[in-house]
């Protein structure tokens, strides 16, 4: 039941524009004719059960998954047509924080930071580099674990860290993987301020996945959820709590 | 399928997919961007943190080595020879071979399980999406350092073996480190030190690509990371006795000439 939407205060050309992406493994079809626009500022969020392919979605916007068929563009580029050295490029426009953080647990908060630095230099917009990474350190609350280790981090922290390297690129768009899973309510409540805090800062557009129906009501511009492999059902978080179909209402009770 | 059948495709599959992998790393490694800082910190970890490890195994191989042929050679009053053979079988066979088989252990399931924890936890795919390409940094490198290190090592390990034979020549027979010299290097060429030292650079290279292999294609979860090391582990130190085997072939063949 693909219902009509207005993008509202959201126009212009998307930022992601996905159509009738398709993907599949082996015999299990996860994306069946998926359709997103992301535009900018806006706070996009897609829920879906566990196993449902959300994950794999953002996977695919990255290129760490290839897509079967349809087609999917990031700022204005086809992702399935872009040469390494291009995707690399691209990649440093949209920043992806994963569920687990993902932070390199060899390397302290720093080298975590400085990694994806000094791999675009050109993204310190001649910035020293030690006050670019204090600065985003200060946007997350974080500054002082600077010399820490991940494994001496809470789960929270985290999830604030991996923010910070996402957002030391400045990019464009940031992914979000289930930002508040397995965090106690109070801490994903932290969070999710955060995200907010940091859209409004660096005016960012955000694709955020997740089955926390409170982060999803609280962060969301927009929400889509993903049943089947299609985008079921999509509007504002008030929009679909008024829907009259058992398949959706599921996700508000 | 008949189980044996299925196995033994398994197999061929597995060997196939290692293939790939060696020949990918052997594009990858002569193309920049060049990872020379984590190159030279892998050096740092399989190389210098295997220093006290390798020389502990050495020595003690040299020394008993060194005690179990000493009373058959006495027996055959052979006494005078047991430098010479021990400098021989050290250096050939026993020295490279050891430390290959200890660095299997160490290095190869460090790499495993380093490279598996990486997989399951996203952080080769948060390399990816920063633009770093991972095969380049984590695999690239650790290969590469592995390849320089083992035969530094296999040098290292040599060298106290030597030295532990000559403590039990020396408490023993009286035999002094002058004449235990002399006698250990009139009986060693160069054209000893050479297929060793090159067999070394294979055993670097099967180490490192099974450990970067296993870890790199970690299947999910804990179960996935320890089963990357403990393969890795199993799969090296075979390889090691079959490029060891091949190595010998081919010196025989040379020496023979």
């Amino acid at each position: 039941m693909n219902q009509p939407y207005s993008h509202g205060h959201f126009s212009g050309s998307p930022l992601i524009e996905i159509r009738g992406v398709r993907k599949s493994f082996g015999e299990h079809q996860v994306l069946n004719g998926f359709d997103l626009n992301l535009h900018e500022k806006e706070n996009l969020v897609i829920v879906g059960k566990s196993g449902s392919g959300k994950s794999v979605l953002l996977k695919c916007i990255v290129r760490l998954e290839k897509i079967d068929g349809g087609s999917l563009w990031v700022l204005g580029k086809s992702i399935a047509d872009l040469s390494q050295v291009e995707l690399d490029l691209l990649r440093s426009d949209v920043g992806f924080l994963f569920q687990g953080s993902a932070l390199y647990d060899s390397m302290t908060v720093r080298e975590n930071l400085q990694f994806p630095l000094r791999r675009h230099v050109e993204r310190s917009r001649g910035e020293n580099e030690e006050s670019l990474i204090r600065a985003t350190l200060e946007s997350v609350g974080l500054a002082h674990t600077v010399d820490m280790l991940p494994e001496e981090l809470s789960g929270g922290m985290k999830r604030r860290i991996a923010l910070a390297r996402t957002l030391i690129l400045r990019p464009k768009i940031i992914l979000y993987d289930e930002p508040t899973s397995g965090l106690d309510p109070i801490t994903a409540k932290e969070i999710i301020e955060l995200i907010l805090k940091v859209q409004q800062q660096y005016n960012t557009a955000s694709l955020i996945i997740t089955h926390d129906m409170d982060c999803a009501r609280v962060i969301s511009n927009r929400m889509i959820i993903l049943i089947d492999g299609i985008n079921y059902c999509e509007g504002t978080y008030q929009d679909l709590m008024a829907v009259d179909d058992e398949r959706v209402r599921a996700f508000f009770k | 399928m008949v189980k044996p059948l299925r196995d033994l495709a398994n197999f061929f599959e597995e060997a196939g997919k290692i293939a790939r992998f060696a020949g990918r790393f052997l594009q990858a490694v002569w193309k920049p961007p060049y990872e020379l800082r984590e190159l030279f910190h892998q050096c740092y970890v399989i190389g210098y943190q295997s220093l006290f490890l390798i020389a502990l195994t050495g020595f003690i191989m040299g020394l008993v080595l060194d005690l179990q042929t000493r009373p058959t050679m006495i027996e055959f009053g052979a006494e005078s020879y047991l430098p010479a053979m021990i400098g021989i079988s050290v250096v050939r066979e026993i020295g490279p071979v050891i430390t290959a088989l200890m660095c299997a252990g160490k290095i190869g399931s460090s790499i495993g399980a380093e490279l598996g924890s990486m997989r399951v936890t996203e952080q080769i795919d948060a390399m990816e999406v920063s633009g770093t390409n991972p095969f380049k940094y984590l695999v690239v490198t650790r290969i590469l350092a592995t390849m320089l290190m083992l035969p530094v090592l296999a040098m290292l390990s040599n060298a106290v073996g030597l030295f532990g034979s000559f403590l039990v020549e020396n408490l023993k027979g009286g035999v002094t480190p002058v004449l235990y010299y002399n006698k250990v290097m009139n009986n060693l060429a160069f054209g000893d030190l050479i297929p060793s030292f090159t067999k070394c650079f294979f055993f670097g290279f099967a180490i490192g690509l099974v450990g970067c292999y296993k870890g790199y294609y970690a299947k999910k979860g804990t179960v996935g990371v320890g089963a990357a090391a403990n393969v890795a582990v199993v799969l090296a130190s075979m390889l090691v006795f079959v490029l060891d085997l091949i190595a010998v072939l081919i010196a025989d063949i040379f020496y023979e000439l």
